[in-house]
């Protein structure tokens, strides 16, 4: 039935499935709000659970923090992520790569869109700075890098993208209220899709860290990078999809997100 | 309250190094320098006008209200004098000319000049009313009708400052420093009512209601009370009213006044200024550079709004809150340090120069250095010391991590109670409470109560740490701040050198690059003509020139 390895959370032995818990229900703290959050933890299949904090807050709100052991396992066989579909390589090798197959430097322009005022996901990847002790890509000698900053609008981004030929727009977006960052990248896909034929559009490329790394497909864009990303493994991606990596089977039809497992 | 904030100054015997050790010389050439920076940009701002500060003027005569579509009317009316005559001249004397021309001498509107000049609005919008510029006898008697108008909307704010400073009297100052500073958001006016109340009954001294995301983008400014916004909440005059009546409940309950802050940022700084004067709102976001920085408004446009709304936040009794804080989301907060120094004395300039006193500037800066970076807490001592130093009687607004907040909510929560520590040691004014779920969310009720458990703990545990805390001579905090002051120091010698308007153009602040003829709402800059009227600067300069000569706070 189960295909590959089953899990379940640790604390301190192997399969004792404990897990903590924190939340806030509408009620005043007593022996009944206390009650009413274990019946809560035993229905989210925390059992037994133990409640080790409770303080009232204000007067109608009791918080609670709750430690128990949950019944679920999960089958690591059945899990769906996007895995790296592409070769990792270094700054020199992606810098090499360009320059033997392009002949030409690499285009990116990279913005905020919409509303969204921080570039800290942008500036992570673009800026010599970099993020998590590796370089940005203005680092990488081959690439051409415009970053428009904040707040650009979605006609602004596909003009700046025509002006610099760019060969792969950079997105990120960090505001997600009322999904914000779904809309706002809807149609940013959209516009670039209306402006350019298929085969002159840049790679759209979409970073944040509350996107779901699976909805490519559905956003219009190529490719969604969640939290953590580098600059190189964006690097890495747009010489895999834009120039062809060294790797073997890395031709751009086969570079589609393939879903593990 | 227009004692010093600083305890570091009152505990340290008067010595005129302070517990940095700081060279005066270098401390009064860094100002000088600022001055220097600035002083072009005031030119500038004493130069033009925009459709933002004449809307200000205009709301100060009375205007209010809006359009069936919620454009206000005020926006209608400028822009109907800007079709018809321009705004070179100002928009006071074409429209109280166009009063007289259509309702007759003052002395029949004059008991309620807001309703008449609304209905001028009103048919301007229609057509009905055209514009000219008026000469001779009509420009004295609309100069005159102008002047009575905005004077009565000046004394409005006077009496809601004699107002605060009576409930002050009254409930009372927080009795600690730092003033702890919350934030509520939730877009709803009626929801955000409920949570400022309870956010004060757990501690908060202040309350911050954050904008809708994108207001500071419009070019009006919203009316009527509303329930609908992005990530904040809309900031409207009604709204502004129903926050203060309920922070006036909660305050009375308490026997603490309890402060409001808005934002006077974007493109109708002016306008917001002259709402919170009206509606008593207690501190407003007022930055010199933020708007162009991080909004991309346009250099001149920001300035020239920036001077008015301070002459208005000045005159209301209102404590701006400078941004520098967000330079050090973009920049390094050690690397570019300086920069912050800089623009803390540029804004200090600035403030002063449109009429604020020290007690209203609550200068910003922030605890956003890498905590992977070995001595960060050192390194942050260093600058926070460095700002309090610098700025004696300023109240400093002292801004939490959030670039280093990483959903972790768990070191969020230890970064917070180190932010805290630092602001306690180093003697901050106001304390913006961290959140330990930053970067995850807005915050939630157990959020902001834990947030607040950690600062009440800090407080309690470590309140008055800072009379021990003497940073050793010549030692590694010292000199760090030394080094940023001198850098601080090189940095405005080459503003003063290219210019600021430069500097700002080649991304000196914040990294981002900003030339003066880019950005939005650059339409609505205008050069002043000669005979330029504007009663609102006419009465705002003469109170400040008279209270500079009557020896009053400068």
């Amino acid at each position: 039935m189960t295909g590959g390895p089953v899990v379940r959370p640790y604390g301190d032995s192997t399969g004792d499935g404990m897990v903590q818990l924190s939340f806030t229900l509408p009620v005043p703290h007593d022996k009944r709000a206390e009650g009413a959050a274990l019946q809560l933890a035993a229905k989210m299949g925390v059992d037994p659970a133990t409640l080790v904090h409770a303080r009232q807050i204000g007067d109608r709100f009791t918080f609670f923090v709750v430690y128990g052991r949950v019944n679920h396992l999960v089958d690591l066989s059945t899990v769906r992520v996007v895995e790296r579909d592409f070769p990792l390589l270094s700054p020199k090798e992606i810098n090499a790569l360009i320059r033997r197959r392009l002949r030409r430097k690499l285009s990116v322009v990279g913005a905020c869109i919409g509303t969204d005022a921080h570039t800290v996901g942008i500036d992570a990847i673009l800026n010599v700075k970099g993020f998590a002790g590796e370089k940005g890509l203005e680092y990488y000698r081959e690439l051409a890098v415009t970053n428009l900053g904040a707040q650009v609008s979605v006609p602004d981004l596909v003009a700046a993208a025509r002006a610099a030929r760019a060969d792969a727009v950079l997105v990120s977006q960090v505001v997600t209220q009322r999904d914000a960052h779904l809309h706002n990248v809807r149609e940013m896909s959209a516009a670039f899709r209306e402006a350019m034929p298929a085969d002159r559009r840049p790679l759209l490329v979409v970073g944040g860290p509350r996107f779901d790394e699976t909805m490519a497909e559905e956003l219009g864009v190529d490719r969604i990078f969640g939290r953590g990303t580098t600059p190189r493994e964006v690097a890495s991606y747009l010489v895999h999809r834009l120039v062809g990596s060294a790797a073997p089977g890395g031709d751009a039809a086969a570079a589609r997100a393939r879903v593990a497992g | 309250m227009s004692q010093g904030w600083s305890p570091v100054s009152a505990g340290d015997g008067g010595s005129p190094g302070g517990k940095l050790g700081l060279d005066p010389a270098l401390v009064r050439r860094a100002r000088e320098l600022a001055r220097r920076a600035g002083e072009p940009v005031v030119e500038l701002a004493r130069s033009h006008t925009t459709v933002s500060v004449e809307r200000a003027v205009l709301r100060l005569a009375g205007v209010s209200g809006a359009d069936p579509d919620g454009i206000p009317w005020v926006n209608r009316l400028v822009d109907a004098v800007v079709a018809d005559v321009g705004l070179a001249h100002g928009a006071a004397l074409p429209v109280f000319d166009a009063m007289v021309r259509e309702f007759g001498p003052p002395s029949g509107w004059s008991s309620d000049p807001g309703a008449a000049v609304t209905l001028l609005a009103q048919k301007a919008a229609a057509g009905s009313v055209r514009f000219r510029m008026p000469t001779g006898r009509a420009a004295r008697s609309a100069r005159a009708a102008a002047r009575r108008a905005v004077g009565a909307g000046l004394r409005r704010i006077d009496r809601r400052r004699a107002e605060r400073e009576r409930l002050v009297r009254r409930y009372g100052d927080p009795p600690h420093r730092p003033w702890i500073y919350l934030i509520v958001a939730t877009g709803d006016i009626y929801e955000d009512i409920p949570q400022a109340q309870a956010a004060a009954r757990a501690g908060a001294d202040v309350i911050a209601v954050i904008r809708s995301t994108g207001q500071s983008l419009l070019d009006y400014v919203p009316e009527g009370a509303t329930r609908e916004g992005f990530a904040g909440t809309y900031a409207t005059q009604e709204n502004f009213r129903l926050m203060r009546a309920a922070l006036d409940e909660v305050s009375r309950e308490l026997g603490r006044y309890v402060r409001l802050t808005n934002y006077a940022s974007g493109l109708c700084m002016p306008e917001m200024a002259v709402l919170a004067g009206l509606e008593r709102l207690d501190m407003m976001l007022n930055d010199s550079m933020y708007g162009i920085l991080f909004r991309d408004i346009n250099p001149i446009r920001t300035f020239v709004d920036q001077r008015f709304s301070r002459q208005v936040h000045a005159r209301a009794g209102i404590i701006i809150n400078t941004g520098e804080d967000n330079y050090l989301t973009t920049a390094d907060a050690v690397a570019d340090a300086h920069t912050v120094t800089v623009s803390q004395l540029l804004n200090e300039y600035f403030a002063h120069e449109a009429g604020l006193a020290d007690w209203q500037l609550g200068l910003g800066h922030a605890f956003e250095i890498d905590p992977d970076l070995p001595e960060s807490f050192r390194l942050e001592l260093a600058h926070a010391l460095l700002a309090r130093e610098l700025f004696p009687d300023a109240p400093l607004k002292w801004m939490p991590p959030t670039r280093y907040m990483t959903g972790d909510v768990f070191r969020g929560n230890l970064l917070d109670g180190f932010f805290n520590l630092a602001g306690v040691l180093t003697g901050q004014g106001i304390l913006l409470v961290g959140m330990m779920t930053e970067a995850v969310a807005t915050p939630w009720l157990s959020d902001r109560d834990i947030a607040l458990q950690n600062v009440r703990y800090v407080m309690r545990a470590a309140g008055g740490l800072h009379e021990d805390f003497v940073p050793a001579p010549d030692g590694f905090i010292q000199r760090r701040a030394h080094t940023v002051l001198g850098e601080a120091v090189s940095l405005l010698e080459r503003i003063v050198d290219q210019g600021l308007l430069t500097a700002i153009a080649e991304g000196t602040f914040g990294i981002m690059r900003r030339p003066a003829d880019g950005g939005r709402g650059l339409d609505g800059v205008v050069a002043r003509a000669d005979g330029y009227y504007n009663p609102a600067t006419e009465l705002l300069e003469a109170q400040m020139a008279g209270a500079r000569t009557g020896g009053g706070q400068s």
